[in-house]
């Protein structure tokens, strides 16, 4: 089993992957969840990055953060272009013109992911190549300023559909990009968050050491355009997973795992509150979209216990 | 000497890429490209190349991933026609600026609305001004060759830029011709292997490929990428020298027919050339003197030559086979730009013909000449061959 | 301008060797410092896993260094965060079991490193 230590030795000594410099927002996880995943894996990795805020805040010409191989194509293609180097790595040592052993990783926010990117994702992942793709999923168009995404949630305010005399904000749910990934029949598909580094880091292992294409969602509060006190990122991860908002759970060759059982799980307001998306939720006469959100969260969180019961395989 | 088949022109690239036995092969299908993935992923199924071959779910993952391979060292090939590379055409953008020496054919089809399926050259007249290294090709001969001479020039250290080799869409990439192919070993010998120098997968040496590049830097990286392009010429007349100790042929920037002493010239593009050139000869026939040149290198574009070429000839009519709608055509513009240093300029007529498949007759090119020898011109105004009404 | 590259000089393809940022110091951002009194430090590793600036560094120490209580921890230690690239953000004291960390203002924390 790993402990914090081993992981705090690969990601803040000379061998990290990736490294101080870059101009994330101060208080921004995805730099939190950057290295740990890469921390995981116990050969080179090459990352393969779609436009957004990782791949602008990390490397900024002259500068770039990374301590691996990495490029950055366009924004909708990471895993086709990971496709494309998962290839290149097959001939090339099919040739004998390379040795080293490598992992794979794409990664894109959930912009990158559940929205311009799905296609190339949806290909990648039924062609099997050999690679992990992970999206930071703030929910939204962060590195834009807040517009709409197909991960964000019911009831949050965008600058794309805003709240509003008439509206609420988004009146759909997100997509469930973890079970729509497992569709593709892969061997690992892992949904974690920032806040539980152990968790995080033996979901990233086991994407790595999958025999094909594994998919890791990992939720990633926005300091910026949630708007909350940059101390308190881990504080909103943590309490999406208390809430049931965001179950951390994984499934492994089809078969569902979920990782963390809140005994007694938080009201939904507890994670809504402080963030200036869901403030209008809080105005009178809103109280049923609330009710509402709640609804969904306990049927999903209901659902989700009674695949992991049924044992049925995905 | 090598050994003649009857093939198609889909079929000579896919020889060609036989022979090239390139790292990694991204492929999605589209009429009429789709026959040079079909031959090649037989090619691979028979295990007669190694290629890693990768059918992808779209054009643009099929450039993404092309770009992805190329980047991570390998020597990785393409192949699309029109809305394909239409699709395609953000990474198509981005390829040259990240200096990857990809190259991919283009079965040059007419660009959707109204759809068809047919030739003209809307597709790569729409991509001209991204920074790949353009070659058109006449027939399947050509288009075999052409290949082969790309894969070197795009990745020669002087240039490292993308290249699209063209043929036009059925009339040759589905027509059957006898094609000369070269000794394996030879060519093999010619494209030779691609260095690992940038590769990602070179991961003692981890670097960062596309970077955010702002203000302070964009300029430079473009300024150098032109520098680059303009390294093509001299290069291509190198890779061209070698490439005749196989063939025997030579590998100018474009082919002059008949042109010495010719006193109205037709310029036409890829397989209507040849059909031009049956009308040269028809018009010759008549006592009259007529000539042809058919742009080979069109990006980058060997204006001083072209110029040379044709500072003799009194006029010359310019046959695009696509338009851009509200200016002159792009052959028509690049030819009136390159006679335009001349103190004596020959007179010009641009023609538009054969959009999205329209046959042009030999008869039709005989028009042609008729009108530019009668002194009957517009220079201001494209005509339109073969156009009902 | 004048020592900024020319465009015969730039990178060919854009490529950049690896980890330059690390000439980039974002420590100028910082409002609030984290100050860190290693006498309360159980050395749990948590603020190294959730900083997002990899700015605490950590070592590995087979002698050992004495924390809260006057423990000695041995094994992976984290040391003084690297005031370079700390942005302040806070979380590594908002976090912290044992409170050993405290966030306090810039220019207060001058102040008292200047008085030491």
């Amino acid at each position: 089993m790993p402990t914090l230590q081993e992981i705090a030795l690969k990601t803040a000594g000379v061998d990290a992957r990736i490294v101080s410099g870059h101009r994330m927002c101060a208080g921004c996880g995805i730099g939190a969840v950057i290295k740990n995943v890469l921390a995981a894996s116990d050969k080179p990795v090459i990352v393969l990055n779609a436009t957004g805020c990782l791949e602008v805040v990390t490397t900024i010409y002259p500068f770039t953060a990374w301590n691996t191989p990495w490029m950055h194509l366009t924004f909708e293609n990471a895993a086709a272009v990971a496709a494309g180097v998962e290839s290149a790595y097959k001939s090339l040592k099919r040739r004998g013109r390379i040795e080293s052993d490598i992992n794979i990783l794409a990664v894109g926010g959930d912009g990158g992911t559940y929205d311009i990117g799905f296609q190339a994702l949806s290909g990648a992942l039924e062609r099997k190549h050999n690679f992990m793709y992970l999206v930071y999923d703030n929910e939204g168009y962060m590195n834009t300023g807040n517009q709409r995404s197909g991960a964000t949630p019911f009831g949050a305010s965008t600058t794309t559909v805003p709240a509003g005399k008439f509206s609420f904000g988004k009146p759909q749910w997100r997509k469930n990009l973890v079970e729509i990934a497992a569709a593709h029949r892969i061997p690992y598909v892992g949904q974690a968050a920032v806040h539980n580094t152990l968790d995080l880091y033996k979901k990233a292992q086991k994407g790595f050491n999958a025999d094909g294409p594994a998919v890791l969602a990992v939720l990633q509060p926005c300091t910026t355009n949630w708007s909350f006190d940059p101390a308190l990122t881990m504080q909103y991860s943590k309490l999406a997973v208390e809430t049931n908002f965001w179950p951390l759970y994984e499934i492994e060759s089809g078969v569902v795992h979920i990782n963390t059982k809140p005994s007694n799980r938080k009201p939904i307001e507890e994670f809504l509150k402080g963030q200036s998306r869901f403030k209008h939720l809080f105005r009178a006469g809103n109280e049923h979209i609330i009710a509402e959100m709640q609804k969904m969260i306990d049927d999903e969180w209901a659902r989700l216990l009674k695949i992991e019961e049924s044992g049925i395989q995905f | 000497m090598g050994v003649r088949k009857a093939i198609t022109g889909a079929e000579a690239a896919a020889e060609a890429m036989r022979q090239i036995n390139p790292d990694v092969v991204v492929a999605y299908p589209i009429t009429p490209q789709t026959p040079i993935v079909e031959q090649f992923a037989k090619y691979v199924a028979d295990g007669i190349v190694d290629t890693e071959m990768v059918p992808v779910e779209s054009e643009h993952s099929a450039m993404s991933a092309t770009v992805g391979a190329e980047a991570a060292g390998a020597r990785a090939m393409s192949a699309t026609s029109s809305q394909g590379l239409a699709l395609m055409w953000e990474i198509v953008a981005a390829t040259p600026g990240l200096r990857l020496p990809v190259v991919i054919s283009l079965v040059n089809r007419a660009l959707s609305a109204p759809i068809n399926i047919h030739c003209d050259h809307s597709d790569v007249m729409g991509v001209t001004t991204l920074g790949w290294i353009q070659i058109f090709s006449e027939n399947a001969q050509e288009v075999y060759e052409n290949l082969l001479l790309a894969i070197r020039v795009a990745e020669d250290t002087r240039v490292q830029l993308p290249a699209m080799v063209n043929q036009d869409g059925f009339i040759t990439s589905h027509a059957v011709e006898p094609v000369e192919i070269f000794d394996d070993a030879l060519v093999r010998k010619f494209v030779g292997v691609r260095s690992l120098n940038r590769a990602l997968l070179d991961v003692e040496h981890p670097k960062s490929v596309g970077p955010l590049v702002l203000p302070d830097y964009y300029f430079e990286f473009k300024r150098a990428q032109e520098q680059a392009m303009s390294k093509v010429f001299e290069v291509y007349r190198e890779v061209g020298t070698e490439l005749s100790a196989i063939t025997g042929k030579q590998y100018p920037f474009f082919e002059t027919y008949r042109t010495d002493d010719a006193e109205a010239v037709v310029v036409v593009l890829n397989s209507a050339a040849g059909t031009a050139k049956v009308a040269v000869d028809a018009v010759r026939a008549q006592g009259k003197k007529v000539g042809m040149l058919k742009p080979i290198l069109f990006r980058p574009f060997p204006y001083s030559e072209v110029r040379d070429a044709l500072r003799h000839v009194p006029v010359v009519g310019i046959l695009d086979r696509s338009m851009d709608f509200g200016a002159y055509a792009p052959v028509y513009s690049e030819f009136r730009n390159a006679l335009w240093e001349l103190d004596k300029k020959p007179a010009t007529q641009s023609y538009i013909y054969g959009l999205g498949g329209r046959d042009i007759m030999t008869t039709e090119i005989e028009a042609v000449f008729e009108e530019l020898l009668s002194g009957n011109l517009d220079p201001e105004h494209q005509r339109y061959i073969g156009l009902r009404g | 301008m004048s020592e900024r590259k020319t465009w015969q000089e730039v990178e060919l393809g854009v490529e950049l060797p690896a980890a330059t940022s690390l000439g980039y110091k974002t420590g100028g951002w910082r409002v609030l410092r984290p100050v860190w009194n290693a006498s309360e430090c159980i050395h749990c590793m948590i603020c190294v896993g959730y900083c997002p600036d990899m700015a605490i560094p950590v070592v590995k120490s087979e002698e050992g260094v004495t924390g809260k209580g006057g423990r000695v921890f041995k094994g992976a230690v984290r040391l003084e965060t690297n005031l370079n690239y700390c942005k302040g953000c806070g979380i590594c004291a908002h976090e912290c079991p044992s409170k050993c960390l405290s966030m306090v203002r810039e220019e207060e924390a001058e102040q008292a490193s200047c008085k030491l």
